[in-house]
């Protein structure tokens, strides 16, 4: 079949066979290898993107399914040198140590936080659920979430908080 | 030297790659005319193959080979075992395809090389194996009996070897049978340590590239130097035509420290066809596949006085092979045998275990191998010999262990502990956690009969780490030493490259080892590239497990950096015309005492790099080499502190809290100190909760994929409080010990503990791991 989608920004036109799953076409055939196969039961989440602005597991997807659709993808996220505020709150939080998972991880953490965008710990771990990590024991992941929510948030309304002592 | 970087939060240089989706796995590699191989694996755990039909296998679409283990026979060698742990073991030849019979469910019986991955696990489906079933042996204690079926028929028996230790005959300690009979007190238990699966995130990849004589072996392992001996001495193939790099390594946990059939196979198809092969594995084929874990049944036998000092302990081990011997299957019970002891002075002690075969995938080593094992049954005991005596278990720990005085104390095992302070982890561990205010929350609650109850579980861990002094290697008859290898070069713009022969594969290697560097040689941290994994650039190496990197390795970069400063110093004094004794060595510079003259490092390796001036007869050269054979284990330790909430009606298990006191030495970079303890504790309270391989009765793997063998997710564990104290080793120049097995050695028996304390007024003493909601019902009921 004869797809066309929007993958980080670049078109792509391919003939994929129907079994192809999105992943495999997003690996092999468009050479985003910044996404990964962790499992094959779609358990671990290493291979989540966002297909629409929300986030799927490119394993429990097929490509033809996702014609026409607009997909970002860990290779999609810096913009002009700057990386994503996820990407930088990672780093700066030790919230990866092989950093397998680590791609999923950060797709599904955007999506958490468009949803929610000043979780609790709670909300954050429960959030996180769909994606495994076998390093790191989550909880600077954990922080990592919650650190960039609060530099996602617009100054003014962090001004306040400091203000406040909410911090 | 002047201290700058170590002890500082760095952010970790691997980062980079790795948030940004531009890492180097091994399945992301593409060749020119790369194919793909495919694994047919044996359904049934213990057959003979009576025929294997590949006709409509070889007429499939894209299909470049078919292979089958008659095919390899003459070419395949055995896969290597390093550890053979007695004189008359018994060790069965391991193909890596099966030839005529299959000895575990998983186990590879044909292969299929085509032009994509998909059409080769097409063809699989076309190949047709006639198999004869024989009788699956999957039960240790079954296993051992007289007249059991055999794994392994031409072995006639299904015990692999057994190995003693008694510190009677050893000269380390009295007789452990005289101080038993002896024993006021005596406390027997077993304790089944499950099967678990090391489950590191990247599945194992391997790509093979046959370039004429030489070939380049990329492979998803912890030990790509092991790896190119092992494929050269399997195979018959030069040792210097091999060249194995591991690039980014996701994970491996000890999972990753092998040799496995898929690389050996991969090399061989690759030369048979001249072209660049890959295998990928899947989850699956990972989960049934890789190496196990653990799998050991412990009994136990503690005596001690009424007043709670213990006077002996015996340990009888059955210990699961799996149907062969792996790179060091039989000897991970070994490396526990010398830590039951642990952080107590016991008297007399002896050491036991059997080693068993059965028709599972094979044991190894899985992140602490053989020393949570130890550490569970000796914490688990402490807590049943305080039960016993109505004591209080942190005072039974109290009366027993080594007090900071009396380091350096040799073991009953014979061992030195060159340093700790257990008082001192335990008081900080204690503060944090509260633990007289949670005794009281308990006694109030079970006074009140609450259906919700709440217990306090303590593990004061030590383990040997710093894997290991060559000659101690020796005696245990391993087949390699301890040592490890770093060189640096002096670039000569003043940048400097290290090459390590540790490998990396999440530990932030590249950052810690630029931190001790820049330190050593007074550079800019970011002046310092770390060059890991690859047999070419660094030629020499012992590879990564058993927290050895940081103590072994690092020190080896130390002793490099010592040489070329050492190199350096006699130019700079020609530069300078002095004597090489006038100049002092600091932040990078070296100065005429007393004088403000002096020279950077950086000129020195320009200066060499020219060559024009240098004193005579020496070589224009700073670079340098070192191999560093430790003279001692490093011995951390730390006392953790686990409150469960465990609800009687249901056996439903909450951690309330853990708080951890860790004493790691000298600590280079606190962050990635920090998260090696969270994500050790991670795994170590999934062996207390969740995690089990379990086989069926045909030998089945029923925890075949990740929606049955349970790894723990974000929202199945607590926030840990990790703390610090630090006792530097005395055994090393950087005061180092290691840390990426503590959590994990010490968490298991602080959770189990803190269940059964829950439940123990119940009249409950024990429950088998995981402890499941199931079991922890059963349990009270």
């Amino acid at each position: 079949m004869r797809i066309t989608m929007i993958v980080d920004g670049v078109s792509y036109t391919d003939e994929v066979e129907p079994r192809t799953l999105l992943v495999q076409h997003l690996r092999e055939k468009l050479g985003k290898v910044g996404t990964v196969v962790g499992c094959d039961t779609g358990n671990c989440g290493a291979c989540t993107v966002h297909v629409d602005g929300h986030s799927v597991k490119s394993c429990s997807m097929l490509a033809v399914q996702a014609d026409g659709c607009e997909i970002t993808t860990i290779e999609g996220l810096a913009r002009d040198g700057q990386l994503h505020p996820v990407q930088q709150a990672f780093h700066d939080n030790h919230a990866l140590q092989c950093g397998f998972c680590t791609p999923g991880m950060i797709m599904q953490a955007i999506d958490l936080l468009a949803d929610d965008p000043d979780p609790d710990e709670r909300t954050v771990r429960h959030g996180l659920e769909g994606n495994l990590c076998r390093c790191t024991g989550y909880q600077n992941i954990v922080r990592a979430v919650q650190d960039a929510a609060h530099r996602l948030k617009p100054a003014a309304e962090r001004e306040r908080e400091a203000v406040g002592g909410g911090e | 030297m002047t201290t700058t970087e170590i002890g500082k939060p760095r952010r970790r240089k691997e980062d980079a790659r790795l948030i940004t989706g531009r890492t180097r796995w091994t399945d992301n590699i593409t060749l020119p005319g790369l194919v793909h191989m495919a694994i047919l694996r044996s359904p049934v755990a213990h057959a003979r193959i009576t025929a294997i039909d590949t006709t409509a296998a070889r007429a499939k679409s894209g299909v470049l080979a078919v292979l089958t283990g008659a095919d390899l026979a003459a070419e395949q060698g055995s896969l290597p075992c390093a550890w053979a742990i007695t004189p008359d073991m018994k060790t069965p030849a391991h193909p890596s395809i099966a030839v005529d019979t299959v000895n575990y469910a998983g186990e590879a019986v044909a292969i299929v090389v085509a032009r994509t991955s998909a059409e080769a696990h097409d063809a699989l489906e076309a190949i047709d194996v006639d198999y004869e079933d024989l009788p699956v042996v999957l039960d240790m204690e079954l296993a051992i009996a007289d007249d059991a079926p055999l794994v392994h028929e031409s072995l006639g028996t299904n015990k692999n070897a057994l190995w003693v230790f008694d510190s009677a005959e050893a000269g380390t300690g009295g007789n452990v049978d005289e101080a038993i009979a002896a024993g006021e007190v005596v406390i027997e238990r077993k304790y089944r340590q499950q099967r678990l699966i090391p489950a590191f995130m990247e599945p194992r990849s391997v790509v093979c590239d046959p370039t004429g004589e030489q070939c380049t072996l990329w492979s998803a392992t912890q030990v790509p130097h092991i790896l190119r001996l092992m494929l050269a001495l399997t195979l018959g193939v030069p040792e210097h035509k091999i060249r194995v790099i591991a690039p980014d390594v996701g994970g491996g946990f000890g999972g990753k420290l092998q040799v496995t059939p898929e690389e050996m196979l991969v090399f061989l198809v690759a030369r048979r066809l001249g072209k660049p092969v890959k295998h990928t594995e899947t989850r699956s084929e990972s989960l049934a596949t890789g190496h196990h874990g653990r799998d050991q049944i412990q009994r136990l036998t503690l005596s001690a006085t009424r007043d709670g000092v213990i006077t002996g302990l015996k340990v009888d081990l059955l210990a699961d092979m799996g149907a062969y011997l792996s790179l060091v299957t039989p000897g991970i019970p070994i490396l526990g045998a010398f830590m039951y002891n642990a952080i107590y002075k016991i008297p007399a002690y002896r050491f036991s275990c059997t080693n068993v075969f059965t028709n599972k995938v094979m044991t190894d080593a899985y992140r602490g191998a053989g020393r949570p094992e130890a550490t569970f049954a000796i914490e688990r005991l402490m807590d049943e010999l305080a039960a016993e005596l109505g004591m209080d278990p942190m005072a039974v720990r109290e009366k027993n262990w080594i007090t900071h005085e009396e380091f350096p104390f040799t073991t009953v095992c014979g061992l030195t502990y060159d340093s700790g302070n257990y008082e001192a982890a335990t008081a900080k561990a204690k503060q944090l956690f509260d633990y007289d205010g949670l005794r009281r929350e308990q006694l109030e609650r079970r006074e009140r009969g609450d259906a919700v109850q709440l217990g306090i579980g303590i593990s004061t861990f030590t383990e040997m780490c710093g894997l290991a002094p060559s000659r101690v290697l020796g005696s245990l008859s391993y087949g390699a030493g301890g040592w490890e290898h770093a060189a640096i070069r002096m670039l000569p713009s003043g940048k400097v490259e290290v090459v390590t022969g540790s490998s990396p594969h999440g530990q932030g290697h590249e950052t810690a080892w630029s931190q001790i560097v820049a330190d050593q040689l007074g550079v800019p941290f970011e002046d310092v590239e770390v060059l890991h994994g690859d047999t070419q650039s660094s030629h020499k190496g012992m590879d990564t497990y058993g927290s050895r990197s940081l103590t072994v390795g690092a020190i080896a970069v130390v002793k490099a950096t010592d040489k070329v400063v050492a190199k350096a110093r006699r130019v700079a004094a020609h530069m300078l015309e002095c004597s090489e004794d006038d100049l002092d060595f600091a932040g990078g510079r070296f100065t005429v005492r007393g004088t403000d003259r002096g020279t950077g490092i950086g000129d020195v390796a320009l200066a060499v790099f020219a060559a024009h001036d240098l004193p005579d007869g020496m070589e224009p050269s700073l670079d340098s080499e070192a191999t560093f054979d430790p003279e001692n284990f490093s011995f951390p330790h730390g006392t953790h502190l686990c409150a469960t909430e465990v609800d009687t009606e249901t056996g439903r298990v909450a951690i309330r809290s853990y708080v951890c006191v860790d004493d790691v030495g000298t600590v280079v970079n606190p962050l990635i100190v920090e998260g090696q303890v969270h994500g050790g504790l991670a795994q170590g309270i999934a062996q207390a909760l969740f995690e089990e391989a379990v086989h069926d009765e045909n030998g089945t793997l029923t925890t075949g994929t990740f929606a049955d063998y349970l790894l723990p997710s974000a929202a199945d564990l607590p926030s840990f409080v990790t703390d610090r104290t630090e006792t530097p080793s005395t055994t090393n120049p950087l005061g180092v010990k290691g840390v990426g097995e503590a959590g994990t050695i010490a968490s298991t028996p602080a959770v189990v503990n803190a269940i059964v304390d829950a439940v123990r007024h119940l009249g409950v003493n024990d429950i088998e791991m995981p402890c499941t909601p199931f079991r922890v019902w059963s349990a009270i009921q």
